[in-house]
């Protein structure tokens, strides 16, 4: 049975202190854009921690949430692409295609996480930093849209191994960037269509909701909250 | 008629294409000046990538697209006037006719080219066209960008056709009229004219399939034009209006700029007894039924809006009314209704100067509507920590006010070139009924039984 690739974030241990943020950076050579240009609105953070404050100082109350592509299974930023840049997988996962982006930007209008990202200038590494950038993922030029992948290189160089080796993919053998740099184990990633993996036991959990689900874009991030 | 007023109304149609002022090589260098920096501006933001624009996220469709849904707009005044009229045979429509169908085809080309200027890539634009190609891939037909492609490249074809056919007639009178090197060049568009009963035959059957084809291809359009907002979930875009209120929005505006052309052709190249100002009453009044017509609409999307509470869109729909946008919002307001409605309305006011004053505010109006549709949407969707705000860089300023000097400067070299008004079109209508003059008019005025 093929994979379908989920996540869950566990909104009680998240702590806010975007260590994910910064892995997934690095790990899939996202540009950084500057004090100027992040000003203007150009950032780019394939995952974001979103805050909320809730109270009055002394007591204010934070509330952190990780949003990242939620991979939809009925994603409205995948109709909508002319040059079939942005399209559904097999396993699950909403695919962008750099080289067939011609930078319309609907699927960015469209995505009601606001997850997708546009490439205003072409990226600059200063020096020595291009060196640190990771060979498996590719650098993308101007005029593009880009997104959270779900590391898919590091899904596909799992795969390969366990292929290599001749057996199954065990539960918690593929982490994202994210997944991997949490130190409170907040994030989790797995095999959906395998019912005892951790993140489709987590889905089913009382706790968890999806977000925005009401517009019907059926992400496949579960998001687990007890309240405070 | 006779050959005397047969070869006045020549004289004064003709005069543009054979007499030259200085004033028209003025106006060329001033508006060409003002594309050439609108073209800098274009290269420049190629070279440095949309940064130099004020999108952002997560406000990625502002000042192009804006653009974009307001030429398309403005060209179906053509469509309206000349099509519709020539169906129903309003004989006044004549000395319009061709003002309103070069507004279509000048309009489009010009809308046409914001899906390019606002592209990431606009050097690979030619991917949404269909073509066997190595990538292996057709257009994606389910995104109604590619639906764009197809409707806007139909309605352009349709509408230079739509132009060309009845200008051949006058194409023949200016080979006729004229020598040298301009006879040349009048030879070759006359493809061959020579007015026998055969061929006008065939150009009235042919322009009365074109005008029946043209108003279903003109309605659809603009619909498509809309479904680039309404197929998205976004709150305030996702609504079932947008077609019909596209539409209306569409013909509104483009009335209104051709009630502009018109008055300023009428000034500037004396046409005052061929553009009378019943055809700016009669369009008028098409205009304050538009007007109504855009107001029902407004009215009605923002009702139910408001009482179905829906959070998401109540967020946008509070920023527009009394928020950030609330200035532009009620700006809208005032000049595509309060300001129009009292002036088209009451006869009196219904003057030459009324109608063009309403429709310039008509003009200014539905371009705020069209950025108040795509901007206050995007600034403030479903997830509160994404609201933003909007602020224009001279780019975008700099490349919107050429297209408006472009529009001017095709339009001037157009009528440099072909008679602004269909000669032989007026020639007919002479025969059939004479359009009064002003003098005639208020005759009939005094004379015309009130209940």
């Amino acid at each position: 049975m093929t994979h379908q690739w989920g996540m869950a974030v566990d909104l009680d241990r998240c702590t806010g202190c975007e260590a994910c943020v910064t892995a997934c950076r690095v790990e899939n050579n996202v540009r950084t854009a500057g004090p100027e240009q992040s000003a203007r609105g150009r950032s780019i953070a394939w995952i974001r921690v979103e805050r909320y404050y809730e109270g009055e100082f002394p007591d204010v109350r934070v509330k952190f949430r990780p949003v990242m592509c939620q991979q939809c299974d009925a994603a409205p930023c995948e109709p909508v692409c002319p040059t079939y840049a942005s399209h559904h997988t097999e396993e699950g996962l909403n695919a962008q295609v750099y080289n067939r982006c011609i930078g319309t930007r609907y699927c960015a209008n469209a995505c009601s996480y606001n997850v997708r990202f546009f490439n205003f200038g072409n990226p600059v590494w200063e020096r020595p930093l291009e060196l640190r950038l990771n060979p498996d993922v590719s650098v993308r030029e101007v005029g593009v849209v880009e997104k959270c992948t779900f590391c898919v290189q590091r899904i596909n160089a799992g795969k390969e191994q366990a292929k290599l080796e001749s057996r199954e993919l065990k539960d918690g053998e593929i982490q994202p960037a994210c997944v991997q740099s949490c130190p409170t184990s907040a994030l989790v990633f797995g095999d959906l269509n395998d019912p005892e993996s951790a993140v489709s036991r987590l889905s089913r959990s009382p706790r968890g909701t999806k977000l925005l689900e009401e517009i019907g874009t059926k992400p496949k991030v579960t998001y687990l909250l007890k309240g405070f | 008629m006779n050959l005397q007023a047969e070869q006045k109304i020549n004289a004064d149609l003709l005069r543009p294409l054979r007499h030259t002022s200085f004033k028209f090589y003025l106006l060329v260098a001033f508006l060409g000046t003002i594309i050439l920096l609108g073209a800098g501006s274009w290269f420049y933001q190629m070279s440095n990538g949309l940064a130099v624009a004020g999108i952002k996220w997560p406000i990625f469709w502002a000042f192009y697209i804006t653009n974009f849904v307001f030429w398309i707009g403005i060209s179906h005044a053509g469509t309206l006037i000349s099509a519709i009229l020539r169906l129903v045979n309003a004989t006044w429509r004549r000395p319009v006719t061709r003002c309103a169908e070069v507004i279509t085809v000048f309009a489009l080309m010009i809308g046409a080219l914001f899906p390019i200027i606002h592209l990431g890539r606009p050097w690979l634009f030619f991917w949404l066209m269909p073509y066997p190609n190595e990538r292996g891939l057709w257009p994606n037909l389910r995104s109604p960008l590619a639906w764009d492609f197809f409707a806007i490249s139909t309605y352009l074809t349709g509408s230079t056709l739509f132009l060309l056919l009845p200008i051949i007639p006058d194409f023949a009178l200016m080979r006729d009229q004229m020598s040298g090197w301009r006879r040349k060049i009048y030879s070759v568009l006359a493809l061959g004219w020579q007015g026998t009963t055969k061929q006008w035959h065939r150009l009235e059957a042919a322009m009365q399939i074109m005008a029946i084809a043209i108003v279903p291809v003109a309605v659809s359009v603009h619909t498509i034009v809309s479904f680039d907002f309404s197929m998205s979930p976004v709150p305030m875009w996702h609504s079932t209006i947008f077609g019909p209120y596209f539409v209306v929005g569409a013909i509104f505006s483009g009335i209104a700029a051709l009630i502009v052309a018109m008055a300023i052709l009428r000034k500037v190249l004396h046409l005052e007894q061929y553009l009378h100002p019943l055809h700016f009453q009669n369009l008028g009044k098409l205009l304050l039924l538009m007007s109504l017509l855009w107001g029902y609409f407004t009215f009605s999307e923002r009702l139910t809006t408001w009482y179905g509470n829906e959070p998401s869109e109540m967020a946008v729909f509070w920023e527009t009314q009394t928020g950030s946008y609330a200035p532009l919002f009620w700006t809208m307001v005032f000049c595509n209704f309060v300001i129009p409605f009292p002036i088209l309305a009451i006869r009196k006011l219904r003057t030459i100067t009324g109608c063009v004053i309403a429709s310039s505010t008509i003009v200014v109006g539905m371009w705020l509507e069209r950025f108040l549709i795509i901007v206050p949407s995007l600034a403030t969707k479903n997830l509160p920590y994404t609201w933003s705000y909007y602020r224009p860089q001279p780019v975008e300023i700099m490349i919107t006010i050429a297209t408006f000097a472009a529009m001017v400067l095709l339009y001037t070299l157009f009528s440099k070139a072909v008679p602004i008004i269909s000669v032989w079109e007026l020639k007919v209508g002479k025969h059939e009924k004479p359009v009064p003059s002003a003098a005639e008019e208020e005759e009939r005025e005094l004379w015309r039984v009130r209940p």
